[in-house]
């Protein structure tokens, strides 16, 4: 710098500062740009967008936590409860609150018997979940486990017992197949169901009256703004709507006649449906064998499932409302009914019963099940009381395929019933139609020959027998049939009834050919040639039934039947029908037992314990 | 480039020893205008601070004790005379590069970059101190000859700049960074290098932007810039930061949620609250009134700066004086630019308000370089 002199130093000093000055204002130029620059930004976030960023501040902040409903209970028409609520035990743990988890896990394993299934249950949710939420490790604890944890709990930091409300049938597998059962939501239910209003339920309605009036037992979901942080964790609740609890639900259904129906039909396997004529109301829907319906509420075992859905019993299967059987000669009286109405026979009408029927150019004898016949001059209320075949084989024919099907058809055959819960069977009540559209055939004069006596293409379901002999003894006012009788809010006690629905009417054409059939079914009970004679001597109120034997498997001509000889499975069904007391009838039930053999000797007896059950326990 | 000899070592006479007005103490050097700017700004913080670290009066103590410290540093180094700061700027220079390759070397290793170096009692970040000494370099070089620099003078005052800037970005540590680079490159910009020259460079950087994304970025920054052009891509992953930070922003409206009230923060949304985003936490409480209001005291501090800068008396004390308080201001700038979503997310704090030591100390010493400039000018015979 020597070679500078102080002139240009000097010259140069005030060149630089000059200089410097200027950049200096433009730098306090660039500032100010900077910071008109920041507050424009501000301005623009803050006031033009405030809006849309308090929205999503708000989106962030608030969530939505669902409270489940309580599911409406389960009564039957005297105020018994079928299906309830009860606090399950559930052991959860806190992750956050755990410092050695194995350590934990192992521990508990001394005292609460978990299974590997359940500790794999457990890392696989425990994964899913916040740290801060509980996790449950074992469900349904027995009342000895939650002692023995309660009394060792401060060793256990972090880990708990909830209690939860679990559905539960206290009378087991009584009525099952008409209650039906909740169980976990499964991912088909999960698509078909609302999703809002499912928020938070755990458990569907997947059967009986359980499925079918879901709505109604569920109830409405309520739910809980809450401030979240931004782990989930709920800070503090800043509204509350409450969930509106299911109705409770009334059912038809008398439990002390169900008890009776299924302790009657005992090991057997087979059906029992009792209906009030007056009302359509089911009061007894039995379907044997039946199964607990409670482990299904959680998920029932693998091996317990298959061994249900295997059996050859069929536990699962509905018979009630589901199984088609040949109604027999259960169905004599609505032909014979038909006759006369059609005014094909008359009261005094007889014929001639050698024990064998032929048709002209035919040379089939069409037997009766009494080898020797029953007589010469047979009535059609001798024939209805001793279940004469070869009266109906001629008394069908006369009438026709045409008008059988269309009488048959007022009474419900070959339809279905409406009952409300689902999966019931239409039944088949055959005709020249039915038979071209789904065999591509005509019909043969034979096939309505043994339609006449409840044999051949004809195919009913429990029910729908039930609901017939209901329209028969309610002189033709047919009501649909009913398990659920009233709803109840929870918190109410009153009752909301719901009303009948009344499917229609047989035409009556002559008032005095119902009695006259009614009349016919009562002999049938009682009077000492009756087919169920036995079950009338002892009874303190007039019954009118129809016995019937359905043949599983059909004979070859010149073959006789032997009951010994056939293989169980194929022996007969046996079946009864009854209404009762008869002249102003409040139950009409129809009994099947499969392969039971004969129905007078066994279906008929059934009848009767039920019939007693409802008639002397009596309670309307 | 040799160290002194031609540098004349000029004592000069304080005058202000005598007349000084301001000074409680006679011969203690403190202006007070900045001072009282620091201060309320300080305190305006330490209140961010405390909702931002969800009350947390431990947290308030630490950051009060770091306060205290940086204060008390930015008093020590404004008694030191300039003169004595011009003379040893070269080793304090040196010193800084040779720690920052210690850096590289031996330093310790936190969230994927190397930036600490372990002296046993404390830890210490050299990138910091480059803060401070890179311009003081620049400016110490350049000041040696007249103004404006030539060419040669300038390609060497690069070079002064860009060695540390290359070994601060290879820790990697963007933010300090471009800080240190904007402090020497601002030096540049005072000296008066025409604009012709300025507006060359600048194209030639824009050109050589993509070397440096393709061979001097980490792949974490290159994320970031990313993130920055288009947030929405990433919402739960990079992209969380930026949206969670305008939300707080723009919910707090014109007179915000009020103090302690901000759902955001409070609740967590807003992650880095306590730190680099703690802007966002001010304006979603205090809204765009409370934002004027700070954004006036970071102005004023700006303006004093300035001020100091313009009356500044040599080439030297100019040029660092100047290039002190714009760093400050590009502080600012960035790091509000950032949480507001205007720039890319590069780690800088905002001065004196985040929570956070090194950074805090080396600023208050660049404002004590600051008093030291404005209190012992000799007043010129007018």
């Amino acid at each position: 710098m020597a070679q500078f002199d102080t002139r240009v130093t000097l010259k140069d000093h005030l060149r630089e500062t000059q200089l410097f000055s200027s950049r200096i204002i433009f730098f306090f130029a660039i500032t100010v740009i900077l910071i008109i620059v920041l507050v424009s930004r501000m301005v623009y976030l803050q006031i033009f967008s405030h809006q849309h960023y308090t929205t999503l501040s708000q989106n962030n902040r608030v969530s939505l936590v669902p409270i489940p409903p309580t599911r409406g209970l389960i009564y039957d028409r005297n105020g018994v409860i079928l299906a309830q609520n009860l606090p399950s035990f559930t052991l959860e743990l806190i992750p956050e609150k755990i410092e050695d988890m194995d350590l934990i896990i192992t521990e508990l394993r001394a005292i609460i018997e978990l299974s590997d299934e359940d500790i794999q249950r457990f890392e696989k949710l425990r994964n899913q979940t916040s740290k801060f939420k509980a996790v449950p490790l074992r469900y349904r604890l027995t009342e000895e486990e939650v002692a023995r944890f309660s009394a060792r709990r401060h060793r256990f930091p972090g880990v708990d017992i909830a209690a939860r409300l679990m559905r539960h049938y206290p009378h087991g597998k009584l009525a099952v197949h008409a209650l039906g059962y909740v169980g976990r939501i499964n991912e088909a239910e999960l698509k078909k169901l609302d999703s809002a209003s499912y928020n938070g339920t755990t458990h569907v309605g997947k059967n009986g009256v359980e499925r079918s009036y879901e709505t109604i037992l569920h109830g409405e979901v309520g739910f809980k703004r809450v401030e979240t942080s931004a782990q989930g964790r709920v800070i503090r609740v800043l509204e509350e709507q409450r969930p509106i609890p299911g109705k409770d639900l009334f059912l038809h259904l008398d439990i002390a006649v169900q008890a009776a129906a299924e302790a009657a039909l005992g090991e057997n396997r087979g059906a029992i449906v009792a209906i009030d004529p007056r009302t359509g109301g089911v009061i007894a829907l039995a379907s044997m064998p039946g199964f607990d319906p409670n482990p299904f509420v959680n998920g029932i075992e693998t091996a317990a499932y298959t061994a249900l859905a295997t059996s050859t019993q069929q536990p699962l299967f509905n018979r009630a409302i589901k199984g088609r059987y040949p109604p027999g000669s259960t169905l004599k009286p609505f032909i014979g009914l038909a006759g006369l109405e059609y005014d094909v026979i008359h009261g005094g009408s007889t014929i001639a019963c050698p024990g064998w029927y032929m048709l002209k150019n035919d040379e089939r004898r069409y037997r009766d099940w009494k080898r020797d016949g029953h007589g010469e001059e047979v009535t059609l209320r001798g024939a209805i009381r001793e279940s004469c075949d070869v009266y109906f084989y001629d008394l069908a024919l006369n009438l026709g395929i045409d008008r059988i099907s269309a009488f048959m058809r007022h009474f419900g055959f070959g339809e279905y019933t409406g009952i409300d819960i689902l999966g019931e069977t239409r039944g088949l009540s055959p005709s020249r139609e039915w038979k071209r559209r789904a065999k591509r055939e005509m019909w043969y004069p034979g096939e309505t020959l043994i339609t006449g006596i409840g044999q051949g293409f004809n195919l009913a379901s429990p029910l729908q027998l039930a609901v017939g002999t209901a329209i028969l003894a309610n002189n033709g006012l047919h009501i649909e049939p009913r398990l659920a009788m009233a709803l109840q809010n929870s918190d109410s006690n009153e009752k909301e009834y719901l009303p009948f629905s009344v499917a229609g009417t047989v035409p009556v054409i002559k008032k005095s050919n119902w009695d006259y059939v009614i009349d016919s079914m009562i002999k049938v009970v009682h009077s000492a040639r009756g087919s169920a004679r036995r079950i009338g001597e002892d009874s303190s109120y007039i019954i009118a039934g129809k016995t019937g034997t359905a043949q599983v498997f059909g004979i070859k001509q010149n073959e006789r039947y032997i009951k010994e000889e056939v293989e169980l499975h194929l022996r007969d069904h046996a079946l009864f029908v009854a209404f009762a007391p008869a002249r102003n009838p409040t139950i009409a039930v129809s009994v099947i037992v499969e392969n039971g053999g004969s129905g007078g000797g066994v279906a008929a007896p059934i009848a009767r314990k039920v019939l007693d059950a409802y008639i002397q326990g009596s309670r309307t | 480039m040799s160290f002194n000899s031609s540098r004349q070592y000029s004592p000069w006479v304080d005058r202000r020893q005598s007349k000084s007005m301001m000074g409680i103490v006679r011969g203690f050097h403190l202006d007070w205008p900045l001072f009282a700017g620091l201060l309320v700004l300080s305190v305006v913080g330490l209140f961010i601070l405390y909702s931002a670290s969800g009350q947390d009066l431990g947290t308030i103590g630490r950051q009060v004790l770091r306060l205290t410290m940086a204060f008390m540093v930015m008093l020590l180094i404004a008694q030191i005379p300039p003169h004595h700061l011009e003379f040893w700027t070269p080793w304090v220079f040196s010193l800084g590069i040779v720690l920052l390759l210690a850096v590289l070397l031996f330093g310790d290793v936190g969230k994927g970059a190397q930036r600490w170096l372990d002296l046993g009692l404390f830890r210490f970040q050299p990138s910091e101190l480059m803060k401070i000494a890179v311009p003081m370099m620049v400016a110490w070089y350049l000041s040696e000859k007249a103004m404006p620099p030539s060419f040669l003078r300038i390609l060497v005052a690069l070079s002064i700049i860009v060695v540390p800037v290359t070994l601060i970005m290879k820790q990697p540590d963007l933010g300090t960074s471009l800080l240190v680079g904007s402090a020497g490159a601002i030096v540049l910009l005072l000296t008066g290098i025409s604009w012709w020259l300025i507006g060359t460079a600048g194209i030639l950087m824009a050109a050589s932007a993509p070397v440096a994304w393709f061979y001097l970025m980490h792949d974490y920054q290159r994320q970031r810039v990313l993130t920055f052009l288009s947030p929405e891509n990433d919402p739960l992953g990079s992209g969380y930061h930026i949206i969670q930070s305008k939300i707080a922003i723009g919910s707090g409206g014109i007179y915000g949620k009020g103090w302690l009230n901000g759902t955001q923060s409070q609740l967590d949304f807003l992650p880095e609250r306590s730190t680099d985003f703690i802007f966002a936490v001010f304006a979603e409480e205090f809204g765009l009134i409370g934002i004027l209001f700070l954004l006036s005291i970071f102005s004023y501090i700006v303006m004093r700066g300035l001020r100091i800068a313009y009356q500044a008396q040599d080439t030297y004390t100019r040029l660092l004086a100047g290039s002190l308080v714009l760093t400050f201001l590009v502080y600012v700038f960035v790091n509000i630019g950032m949480v507001s979503g205007l720039l890319p997310v590069v780690g800088v704090p905002l001065p004196l308000v985040s929570y956070g030591g090194t950074s805090m100390v080396t600023l208050m010493a660049a404002f004590g370089v600051l008093m030291s400039i404005h209190t012992h000018r000799k007043l010129l015979p007018s």
